[in-house]
């Protein structure tokens, strides 16, 4: 882990609930159901550290990431940023709270307005946060271009001039222009061809490095989250279903999702794939409109058993060494 | 194992605005009979439109077959007629791509566009047909597969639509499959899923599989030969073990150091490959990834390499010996 971890977490998530209501009707519209995209979601992220949210297509983790910053509306819950309360703030607190935490989204090609010029991109968190204006501003966005490789030139080119990799460099760019202490990222590399997903996560951690910075990283590619995270909490159907460091997550997963969503993934190395033992899950995510009972993933969970249609698991951590949490009646 | 499918020399081009846009440029390679084949490289390296060439669905204009052939069985393939290509198109030779919502026609159900095939093909009746597509329903693993039969692919997940094609494509018990990226838009529990299929069916039915992909890790477990492609060219062409295990054009290597792996831990950094992959207008002067390449000498800018045999069953196109640092 890295160096400057303190004991209070920088980010304090309890509980957390997304909820996206089905309506049905066209004059009068009435709630028909819910999506219960996110339900019940807790974890800490300590200063400096990267944290790690996996999980398959639909699992929420998106979801979390976005409602965490309250780009969506939360259902319930609290996110402690700081000590201080986002989901309670408003105006120039969350204001001030937004300065300090930023995001990376996934699709380069979607989330740069195609209209404003790389100026205009990086710079808006610069005059929304009254942090620099006119020549101040122009020489801070250079400034930071050269901070994420690219060169201070292209300060008027439009978003179309450039290639995936050169725009998520401007995205990154954007998240750091108002000097911030957390950042979440949303999938940052899986639009980019793998040579320049290597260049884009090397820059990530430089800028850790450089800027002391504390990352959640959303993404469903685990051979890279093994490599750039700390500690990684596995997702499933709005909920973790293990949380660990690292290395004991990988070498010693514990819920039986997290054990065949590992041995999916597919390894560059012909004789140790030949050795591999995978567990084939059978059929698909179920509907998180109406999630199974009891533990979400009984329905598709090799060594299920009855409770586990019952009652909903507790979140334990049965470990000698601790830290490591998983939510499952039958881990051990 | 007799040669199936022999690729010589494929040049397919494109015309467009800004110029002509080599795509493919001169690619040549065997397929044996029963064999996985595997085809590595990162979007816009040709892999798909060699492939789309062969099997006679690239649009001319704007696309240009400018020279080579592709004999299947010892006839070549880029000069049948479109009625010839239609009878060996999905009978002979099928294909599977990447993104299975698009590539199925939403306003049919599954049953129909998988029969329509066997009716064509195999002068099979409707009842036959209709009993047929059941049978391979079953065989991709698609449950309940007489009510399958009647639903419409937007009733399907990403997962079971790809199972869908896959028995579309298997209908006629194809000799040649060919598989462009099919597990690209799935998640990695259905991708271990359809892979599994694949490797199932290969045995059961015994066809040669062209499996394209950008992922390393999948080719590992599945290929038993690996193609590396670049701006259009073949780079690196051995047996799976020799690609991972050794490694030679500076082009494979970077790719391979740029991966981290999800069964150990790896500390250092990842290695990345500077700049970004070539624009096609025009061919490029050298080796197409001398301008990114670590190893890069003088020549590497003035002339292309061809692929030679640097050892049993391992052919490269580099000047460089980069285990050694010598020139070739």
């Amino acid at each position: 882990m890295r160096s400057e971890m303190s004991d209070k977490p920088l980010v304090h998530v309890e509980n957390l609930k997304k909820h996206f209501p089905i309506r049905r009707g066209i004059i009068f519209q009435r709630q028909v159901g819910a999506v219960q995209a996110v339900d019940g979601v807790s974890f800490d992220i300590h200063r400096g550290e990267t944290m790690g949210l996996v999980g398959e297509s639909g699992c929420g983790k998106s979801t979390t990431g976005r409602t965490m910053l309250r780009l969506y509306p939360p259902t319930a819950g609290s996110v402690l940023f700081g000590g201080k309360d986002i989901f309670k703030s408003n105006g120039r607190d969350l204001l001030a709270i937004r300065r300090q935490a930023q995001m990376i989204f996934q699709d380069p090609y979607a989330s740069l307005n195609p209209r404003w010029t790389v100026n205009a991109i990086v710079g808006e968190p610069l005059w929304v946060h009254g942090l620099a204006k006119g020549r101040a501003q122009t020489e801070r966005v250079q400034e930071l271009l050269k901070l994420v490789g690219l060169n201070p030139m292209y300060i008027n080119r439009y978003p179309h001039e450039f290639s995936g990799g050169q725009r998520q460099r401007i995205g990154v760019a954007r998240a750091l222009a108002s000097d911030p202490e957390f950042i979440i990222c949303d999938e940052p590399i899986s639009a980019l061809d793998v040579s320049i997903q290597a260049q884009v996560v090397n820059l990530l951690e430089d800028l850790q490095d450089k800027l002391g910075l504390t990352y959640l990283f959303i993404a469903h590619d685990l051979s890279m989250v093994r490599h750039i995270c700390d500690r990684v909490a596995v997702m499933y159907l709005g909920k973790i279903v293990e949380l660990a460091p690292k290395d004991e997550l990988y070498n010693n997963p514990l819920h039986p999702y997290a054990q065949a969503l590992l041995s999916a993934v597919p390894v560059p190395d012909p004789k140790a794939e030949r050795k591999r033992q995978r567990i084939i899950l059978t059929g698909d995510v179920p509907s998180p409109v109406n999630p199974p009972s009891g533990c979400h993933f009984h329905t598709r969970c090799p060594i299920a058993q009855s409770v586990c249609s019952e009652q909903e698991p507790e979140w334990r951590d049965p470990t000698v060494s601790g830290g490591h949490w998983v939510a499952c009646h039958l881990a051990q | 194992m007799p040669t199936i499918l022999q690729v010589q020399n494929l040049q397919t081009r494109f015309k467009t605005y800004d110029g002509l846009v080599y795509a493919v440029n001169g690619i040549s390679y065997d397929l044996n009979e029963g064999e996985t084949l595997g085809v590595v490289g990162e979007s816009g390296c040709g892999k798909s439109v060699s492939m789309l060439s062969i099997m006679g669905l690239i649009p001319q204009p704007p696309g240009q077959i400018a020279g080579g052939q592709a004999l299947y069985h010892g006839s070549d393939l880029l000069k049948k007629s479109d009625a010839e290509m239609r009878h060996i198109r999905g009978k002979e030779v099928a294909m599977v791509f990447q993104d299975p919502m698009t590539s199925l026609n939403p306003v049919l159900t599954i049953g129909f566009q998988i029969s329509e095939a066997l009716q064509l093909h195999m002068a099979m009746n409707a009842d036959q047909a209709r009993h047929r597509t059941i049978e391979l329903l079953e065989m991709v693993g698609m449950s309940q597969a007489d009510r399958a039969f009647d639903n419409y692919p937007h009733q399907f997940s990403g997962g079971m639509r790809q199972r869908a094609m896959i028995a579309m494509a298997i209908a006629c018990m194809p000799q040649i499959l060919i598989a462009d990226e099919p597990t690209t838009a799935l998640d990695v529990t259905i991708q271990a899923q359809i892979v599994e299929l694949v490797k199932r069916l290969r045995d059961e039915i015994g066809m040669a599989i062209i499996w394209i992909t950008h992922d390393l890790g999948i080719i590992a477990g599945l290929a038993q030969r690996v193609i590396v492609m670049y701006a259009g060219f073949i780079v690196e062409h051995a047996s799976v073990d020799e690609v991972y295990d050794n490694p030679r054009h500076p082009y494979t290597i970077s790719l391979l150091g740029a991966l981290p792996r999800v069964d150990m831990s790896r500390e250092e950094r990842l290695t990345s490959i500077p700049g970004l992959p070539p624009n096609l207008i025009g061919l490029p002067k050298g080796c197409p990834f001398a301008p990114r390449c670590r190893f890069v000498v003088d020549r590497c800018r003035q002339e292309n390499p061809p692929l030679i045999a640097v050892a049993p069953n391992h052919e490269i196109a580099c000047w460089v010996n980069v285990q050694t640092g010598d020139l070739r």
